[in-house]
């Protein structure tokens, strides 16, 4: 057994590279353990899945040694998790990026394409709390973090969504659904503000 | 008509050389103003939304500390860094992903070999891959701006001192179907110049698919206002107005700001 007491599961891409968001928990002072399917989460701490690339792609990766059934009976189960920009994505039913891959189906809805603009959506945004997410002490603020996405997910059900923003109309940014948070944007790019985040959800979880 | 919502970017840009900063940085506040990691913080704190590193190395020897470079920065800095400056190869491109830069910019290797910008994009991603176009005016009296009847603008290598014969709106045409994800482009009739960003010609590069991200020419606050609100542009980039302690970042956002751009302010 290892003597230093981690205090989340970081999922790690291919390769086992810990990414941006490794480095951000770094900087934050938050130890985490890199986990993936040759040591996969046990449900005794929070998970946080960092997805790059294709919906369709990263599902696969996440079939392999059918990781993704392990995480998502963990989930199921309670287990704390978060997921950011794909990560955020693969928690729904399907993704209009990769027709006829079945996502997670841990949050009821699709993810779709933007249909107006420069797409990917490519900089900083602002992101607004909605369904009373922002209020109270314990609320969670508004401010801007930095998006790099084609797609997003529509939640079948509104009272899913955590934060908006707009891209040629309002879009979900963020969800939170029982023990599910999930960001669109890269908190882990966005300055002190989306640290502030990955910090805030670390210690309502941890 | 519903607006995008996206802030306009404003991105500093460092040119560095065997891992160190080369442009005359004039900060008094930096404990080391030559070390690329220091400025990076720095130009973090005055609310820069992204930052460009710029390898102008020499020599391969000398290149090869970029990618000491790259980690470090990504260690220390909570925003978007893209690395440009003699890259050729998918497998560099790879590497300084895997190091922590979030994207790269081609330019030369590009048009030497258009299928780098696929490679890229098929291998990492359309959103990794900036393609940087360095251009000059096509002068009035030349065969291809008489033909048209419209401005037109020839893509420049190495630095500027190639001229290739290619047009600037045709390569970008074609960088789009190959995969780029953001363009960068310098008018080599305003870089250095210090008078204001070249809005003619990003303004007729704007209207492409993917954003563009204006260099060249920043003289002060007003020239990005005039970047944004005339040129269009989705980004713009600097250098000297920066590092010469004239403006700071936050002064220019504020700025335009007040000029009802939407910018993010720390």
């Amino acid at each position: 057994m290892s003597s230093t007491k981690f205090a989340v599961d970081l999922v790690t891409s291919v390769g086992g590279n810990l990414g941006s968001v490794g480095r951000s928990l770094t900087r934050l002072g938050i130890n985490f353990n890199a986990v993936d399917v040759g040591n996969p989460p046990d449900g005794s701490r929070p998970i946080i899945l960092p997805g790059v690339g294709a919906f369709g792609a990263v599902m696969a990766s996440l079939r392999e040694g059918e990781f993704d059934r392990a995480v998502k009976s963990l989930v199921q189960a309670g287990t704390p998790f978060l997921g950011v920009c794909v990560g955020m994505q693969i928690l729904f039913d399907s993704s209009e990026e990769a027709p006829g891959v079945a996502g997670l189906g841990l949050v009821k809805g699709k993810v779709v394409k933007y249909t107006q603009g420069k797409v990917p959506q490519t900089g900083w945004n602002e992101v607004r709390p909605v369904n009373g997410n922002g209020d109270g002490a314990k609320g969670w603020p508004s401010g801007f973090v930095y998006f790099v996405n084609s797609y997003y997910a529509k939640p079948e059900n509104d009272s899913a969504t955590l934060y908006e923003a707009d891209y040629f109309g309002p879009f979900c940014a963020a969800v939170s659904t029982g023990n599910i948070t999930a960001f669109q944007f890269h908190p882990e790019k966005s300055g002190e503000f989306g640290e502030s985040l990955l910090k805030r959800w670390v210690s309502d979880v941890v | 008509m519903l607006s995008s919502g996206l802030c306009k970017r404003i991105i500093p840009c460092l040119d560095v050389a065997n891992g160190r900063t080369v442009k005359g940085v004039k900060f008094q506040n930096l404990r080391d103003i030559g070390d690329p990691v220091e400025l990076a913080i720095e130009y973090q704190r005055q609310g820069a939304d992204e930052l460009m590193f710029l390898d102008i190395s020499a020599s391969r020897e000398e290149r090869s500390t970029v990618f000491d470079l790259v980690r470090s920065v990504a260690e220390h800095l909570s925003i978007p860094f893209t690395v440009g400056g003699g890259i050729s190869k998918l497998d560099d491109v790879k590497k300084l992903l895997s190091l922590g830069a979030d994207k790269v910019s081609i330019n030369s290797s590009a048009v030497q070999r258009p299928e780098l910008i696929a490679d890229i994009a098929a291998a990492c991603g359309s959103q990794c891959c900036v393609v940087a176009i360095d251009a000059r005016k096509v002068l009035g009296d030349s065969a291809a701006a008489k033909d048209s009847g419209k401005p037109s603008w020839e893509v420049l290598t190495k630095g500027g001192s190639v001229s290739t014969g290619l047009d600037a709106s045709d390569w970008a045409k074609q960088c789009v179907e190959l995969g780029a994800g953001e363009f960068m482009l310098t008018s080599w009739d305003t870089d250095g110049t210090q008078e204001g960003f070249d809005i003619e010609m990003v303004l007729a590069f704007s209207g492409l698919p993917i954003p563009v991200i204006a260099s060249g020419g920043a003289k002060n606050p007003q020239s990005f206002v005039d970047v944004f609100s005339t040129g269009r542009a989705d980004a713009a980039l600097a250098a000297s107005i920066f590092h010469d302690g004239l403006f700071t970042v936050n002064e220019v956002k504020t700025t335009l700001k007040n000029e009802g751009i939407t910018v993010r302010l720390c």
